[in-house]
């Protein structure tokens, strides 16, 4: 199986084991991801208003890069994820959308949002499948008892991102049980860690992480995993006794065997 | 056309939300995870935009305080999306000029080394214009 993947600039830089792990757990699986040549940043936030144009571009040059390329658009960062799953949804379901950013674009073939765009976890359950990961499992993280945080991205609005159940979510702890380990449940797995308030406001972000963090150790959690950078820097930075974190990702590449590969 | 008449259009506009499909039932509000920092909360705004007090809206720091995590949107029975319509607030605001609530020379002394850039990207985005 072969995707586009888009990568994001976070995971060119701060994030770049989320990106590294996951390249190597592909590689072991059978999963190519090219890189799309060229991609630019898609914002971190999904423009919400309907008459912005310009903050969707990049958006869409993405998406149809990888309809050109006659692939899936794979994503791995939870904000890139929903960005790219809200403006693709734009552009089926809204007009006025996809006339303004075929005029402006002016692409030889206009795009209408005919992409799939699917998450790094979604490929793991849709098109590898948790059966057979588990099979390809040689390091399996026996005992170790993992808090699944979803946080808001992934999964709301769920009728545009339709990733799983937004209130009684499965693929996470899906995928912990496919890596050998045990999943917490916890009431705060889709609870927001305050997101984009890091930088301006991190007292509002600690409240928000202290309440996450306690949540998942009072239910026996020794590790919080995730997909999101911002997620990822709020439970490390601003959660008082915070549980290790990891990359979702990381955890995978341990439990095939090849966290130490060349990535 | 009034002043409010008119800013209360452009925010329905930005928006793309109908506040008159709100049945007051505060689940937005309740599902809220910023309600604690909020001195308007998210079935207010929806109250408050329908009855053209905007310029309390405008002037509360609860603009600032959504995160977006769009929990008002998932769990809202009447599909209002409350948290879009706290962006047309906010844009209606930092679209004018100097209205920008996170100015590009505050940002240096906010970095440290682990801060993704995510989280510069998306403030920016969510706080300025
Ligand atoms: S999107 Fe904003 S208003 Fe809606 S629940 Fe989240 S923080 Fe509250
Ligand atoms: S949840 Fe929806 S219907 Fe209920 S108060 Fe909020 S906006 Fe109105």
């Amino acid at each position: 199986m072969t995707y586009s993947y888009y990568p994001g600039c976070t995971l060119k830089n701060k994030a770049r084991e989320l990106d590294d792990y996951a390249r190597r757990a592909a590689a072991k699986l059978g999963v190519t991801m090219e890189e799309l040549p060229e991609w630019q940043c898609c914002g971190g936030v999904y423009p919400i208003a309907k008459d912005e144009i310009a903050t969707k571009l990049s958006s869409v040059r993405a998406l149809m890069a990888a309809r050109d390329a006659g692939q899936d658009l794979l994503t791995l960062c939870s904000a890139c994820h929903h960005v790219l799953k809200r403006v693709n949804h734009d552009l089926q379901t809204d007009e006025a959308v996809q006339t303004k950013v075929n005029n402006y674009l002016a692409p030889e073939q206009p795009y209408t949002g005919e992409t799939k765009v699917i998450h790094y976890l979604e490929m793991l359950r849709d098109v590898v499948g948790f059966e057979n990961l588990k099979k390809q499992v040689v390091n399996p993280l026996k005992g170790m008892k993992i808090a699944p945080y979803y946080g808001c991205l992934l999964l709301r609005p769920s009728a545009v991102l339709a990733m799983d159940d937004p209130e009684n979510p499965a693929i996470m702890e899906d995928f912990i049980k496919a890596i050998g380990a045990t999943p917490v449940a916890y009431p705060y797995r889709n609870e927001c860690c305050g997101g984009y308030v890091a930088m301006e406001a991190p007292e509002y972000a600690c409240k928000r992480c202290n309440a996450i963090n306690a949540s998942a150790a009072s239910f026996g959690a020794e590790a919080i995993i995730t997909a999101c950078p911002l997620c990822m820097y709020n439970l490390r930075q601003n959660a008082a006794d915070p549980l290790p974190v990891y990359y979702f990702t990381q955890l995978l590449a341990r439990a095939l065997g090849v966290e130490e590969d060349e990535a | 056309m009034s002043d409010t008449k008119r800013l209360k259009e452009q925010i329905l506009a930005i928006s793309g939300v109908n506040p008159r499909k709100c049945m007051k039932c505060g689940k937005c509000s309740g599902a809220c995870p910023a309600y604690d920092e909020m001195e308007y909360h998210p079935h207010q705004f929806v109250a408050m935009v329908e009855d053209g007090r905007i310029d309390q809206l405008l002037a509360s720091d609860s603009l600032w305080m959504c995160l977006s995590c769009f929990a008002c949107v998932e769990r809202c029975p009447r599909q209002v999306e409350p948290a879009h319509l706290i962006e047309g607030v906010r844009l209606a605001l930092i679209r004018q000029q100097n209205q920008n609530h996170l100015h590009a020379e505050d940002i240096p002394p906010k970095l440290n080394d682990a801060l993704p850039q995510q989280a510069i990207v998306s403030a920016y985005r969510k706080y300025s214009k």
